[in-house]
């Protein structure tokens, strides 16, 4: 029996919506259910936890604390994504500077990003300075160093093309340092994102007054178990919603990447 | 004949020795972090010279405190990355071998991965207050991913040529995983183990300094708290000591195993 | 004669850690103005290094290379380079219009000029249709036809070709061959192609340069006598081809022993 192409196309599409949205559904039906009855206090039902979601978050909060936090991140961020990429490309396109950097690097890298939030109390208080910093100092890291090994990286055939062209100083930069290291500052860039919001919220947590960490552990504080759960749900939501804008990103500006890999692939 | 030769690059790289530059950069970064309070552009009382840093780790490494407080740590680490190494690898294994579970998964997996691990805190402090398992939660959410997902990848990567090899010979399903689906998944899993170590690292001490459980993040805040500048960063240099000692561990042990994967490999060609 | 291109004295020393390796000794030569002319060599015959220092992407540790009266210290304006490593020498981030219409933008030529310079370029190694493409989309013959296009669109005094055709199928080298002489015949561009192919270098030009093995000196320098007119059927079983190929593969031959030294890498 055969069918018409556009009935498959859709089973197919179907299939697909089957696969994508099947186990969420299980999960949130299972969490609804084992929930529903339950007087547990630190698990209120699923249906509390929804209706406290929205009275909590579509509110004033939106503007003054929610907002707040997504605007530090997002400071934070391309601070350390610009900041990263400077001083890699610098460092990469340069040997010496890189054997004299390198061990001290290796160190601010490894120490744990949370320990200069109460380091940076001491030179910016506890403002919103505190926190970009904050958020700018732990998330530098993985896009210098991969910038770095991006730029160390580049194709030696392709930079004497671009010597033999005429490719130089900006021109350079723009055409052949940037675009050969982009797949490495990619991954690097992926790496500062989920840093990022990590010391957004535990910035907001450890000294505050306002912000998402903030509020989420004055609920805590002051046991309003439904509320505190709200704020986890909201957290996550960013979390995934950052990682989904940062997926089309990446497809967008690692499009001939993954083309350019597949045909080596196919080639050896 | 011109023979104008141009030493310039090799007259300059023999005046430092390439392998002195390592030495001599850590060594400039000390002297900075000691002149810049010592002249008056930094206060001393945010940042104190890093002889003042250096006795009051001295000072704190004669206390008992301390090392309890640096056991705590690495045990949290310890315990919490055991757990997600089982746990990820496990699922992974499972997750990556079935193409059913791998794609009634994903979509799972993409969205529970990007939540960031520290919106647990609250939740966790109302569980398990300042004790171990707060920490232990933060750091085994956290550590899961990067193992689950390189482990489902390494599976995946299996030649689809070694694998009707290994089906045609008649392997069984333990000697098909043993000798076809872990060899690939191998260096996917190390990837997973190096990211998660570090990872756990930073969320055993983001615990120990949100919540107040007991370790180098709670010394370091304490230490904040009471306005002991100096031992404060003497902590956090330990902390970034800690960090470098995971980094090397793992990169040591990915090629040490690498090292026998690759020749047991090239001992068997095809 | 006089030469567009003058090679006196080259030579170029590497330093090892340890020991001083001499990959090119003394080489003097010139290529005249619309002059095609092949140079061979065995392999680690410094073939690479000279082509570099010509580029002026090496700088020679004696001696000076001339381009139009004016020395080389960096890659000169008036002059393009065909790598051998096609697939490494296009930016695979680019499409191929992108890829050829770079260097132009670089020597700041007006758009609509290079909107023109572009098509004909692609017109002209016979790929007007794959504008749009990325590199890695097509096969290497035809990356290399690319990267020959973004040459020409540079308009360029002075061509250099690096062994481009070595890592071609026979069927491929042998169209990009034609092309190579078609071009240069209708652009008359001077080029300069190296090559460890002998067949390759008596077909194609109307000299041959025949190096020593490293450290590198120019063992003869060959005029190749056959009609303007070439057709690789036609010219490879003519009489005449044969004994140039056979007198330079004997020159070749020779030129492996021509030190008794150790071999270095080129």
């Amino acid at each position: 029996m055969r069918t018409a192409p556009h009935v498959r196309t859709a089973l197919h599409g179907a299939g697909r919506l089957a696969y994508l949205l099947a186990l969420p559904a299980i999960l949130l039906v299972l969490w609804w259910v084992l929930t529903a009855q339950s007087t547990s206090f630190y698990f209120p039902p699923l249906r509390t936890i929804l209706s406290a979601f929205g009275k909590t978050w579509f509110s004033d909060r939106l503007m003054d604390d929610v907002l707040p936090s997504v605007l530090r991140l997002a400071a934070g961020y391309v601070g350390a994504v610009v900041l990263g990429v400077a001083i890699g490309v610098l460092i990469g396109s340069n040997r010496r500077i890189r054997l004299l950097a390198e061990p001290v690097l290796e160190f601010l890298r490894a120490v744990p990003p949370p320990v200069l939030i109460p380091v940076l109390m001491l030179f910016t208080g506890i403002g919103d300075t505190m926190k970009i910093t904050v958020i700018v100092a732990g998330s530098l890291w993985p896009v210098l160093l991969n910038t770095a090994e991006g730029v160390r990286a580049i194709d030696d055939v392709l930079a004497d093309t671009a010597r033999s062209y005429g490719l130089t100083g900006a021109a350079r930069l723009r055409r052949l340092v940037l675009p050969s290291a982009s797949p490495q500052i990619v991954t690097g860039m992926r790496q500062a994102l989920s840093i990022s919001i990590i010391l957004m919220v535990i910035s907001e947590m450890f000294a505050s007054s306002s912000g998402l960490g903030y509020t989420i552990v004055q609920f805590q504080r002051g046991f309003a178990v439904p509320e505190m759960w709200s704020g986890i749900l909201l957290l996550g939501l960013l979390g995934f919603l950052l990682s989904l804008l940062f997926g089309r990103f990446e497809a967008r500006v690692l499009r001939w990447h993954r083309g350019w890999r597949q045909a080596q692939k196919g080639e050896s | 004949m011109t023979t104008t030769a141009r030493p310039r690059r090799r007259s300059r790289a023999g005046f430092v020795p390439d392998r002195l530059l390592g030495p001599i950069g850590i060594a400039a970064f000390a002297l900075l972090l000691e002149v810049l309070p010592r002249s008056g552009a930094v206060s001393p009382d945010d940042l104190p010279p890093f002889s003042a840093i250096v006795r009051a780790l001295a000072d704190e490494a004669g206390g008992g405190a301390f090392w309890g407080a640096l056991l705590d740590t690495l045990r949290g680490w310890g315990y919490g990355l055991a757990i997600a190494l089982a746990a990820g690898l496990g699922l992974g294994l499972l997750i990556g071998s079935v193409p059913f579970l791998r794609e009634a998964t994903a979509s799972t997996i993409e969205f529970l991965r990007p939540i960031p691990s520290v919106a647990l805190v609250p939740l966790a402090v109302l569980l398990y207050g300042t004790r171990l398992g707060s920490t232990l939660m933060l750091v085994v959410y956290a550590a899961t991913w990067p193992i689950l997902l390189q482990a489902v990848h390494g599976v995946q990567d299996v030649d689809p040529v070694a694998r009707e090899t290994a089906a045609s010979f008649r392997f069984s399903r333990w000697a098909r995983l043993r000798h076809v689906v872990w060899p690939t998944a191998l260096p996917y899993l190390l990837t997973g183990v190096r990211l998660a170590a570090s990872v756990a690292l930073i969320l055993a001490v983001a615990g120990e300094l949100i919540i107040g459980a007991p370790g180098l993040g709670s010394e370091i805040a304490l230490a904040q708290a009471s306005n002991a500048v100096a031992d404060m960063y003497a902590l956090i240099l330990v902390t970034g000591a800690l960090g470098v000692g995971v980094n090397l561990l793992t990169r040591a042990l990915e090629r040490r195993v690498l090292a026998w994967h690759t020749s047991i490999r090239t001992e068997v060609p095809a | 004669m006089t030469a567009l291109l003058d090679v006196c004295g080259l030579r170029k020393t590497y330093q090892a850690a340890d020991r001083t390796v001499e990959a090119v000794r003394d080489l003097t030569f010139g290529i005249g103005d619309g002059e095609l002319a092949c140079i061979v060599g065995p392999s680690g015959a410094g073939k690479t290094t000279l082509l570099k220092c010509v580029a002026g992407l090496l700088a020679p540790s004696g001696g000076e290379v001339v381009l139009e009266g004016r020395p080389v210290h960096g890659p000169p304006e008036n002059m393009a380079v065909v790598f051998q490593e096609y697939g490494r020498s296009l930016f695979p981030w680019m499409t191929v219009e992108q890829n050829i219409e770079l260097p132009l933008k670089q020597k700041k030529v007006a758009k609509r000029r290079r909107g023109e310079l572009v098509a004909e370029a692609l017109e002209s190694v016979g790929l007007a249709d794959a504008g749009g493409a990325y590199p890695w989309q097509l096969s290497g013959g035809m990356q290399q036809r690319v990267a020959i296009a973004r040459a020409v669109a540079y308009e360029p005094s002075v061509l250099l070709m690096d062994e481009p055709f070595a890592a071609v199928d026979a069927q491929t080298r042998a169209e990009l061959e034609d092309l190579t002489r078609e071009l240069w015949q209708r652009l008359g561009m001077t080029v300069l192609f190296v090559t460890h192919d002998i067949e390759e270098a008596v077909y194609l030009g109307q000299r041959v340069l025949v190096l020593s093995a490293a450290p590198t000196v120019i063992m003869e320098d060959a005029v190749i006598d056959l009609p303007a007119e070439r057709e690789q059927l036609a010219t490879r079983s003519d009489p005449r081809f044969a004994e140039l190929r056979a007198h330079i593969y004997s020159l070749v031959q020779q030129a492996k022993t021509y030190h008794d030294g150790a071999e270095p890498r080129s």
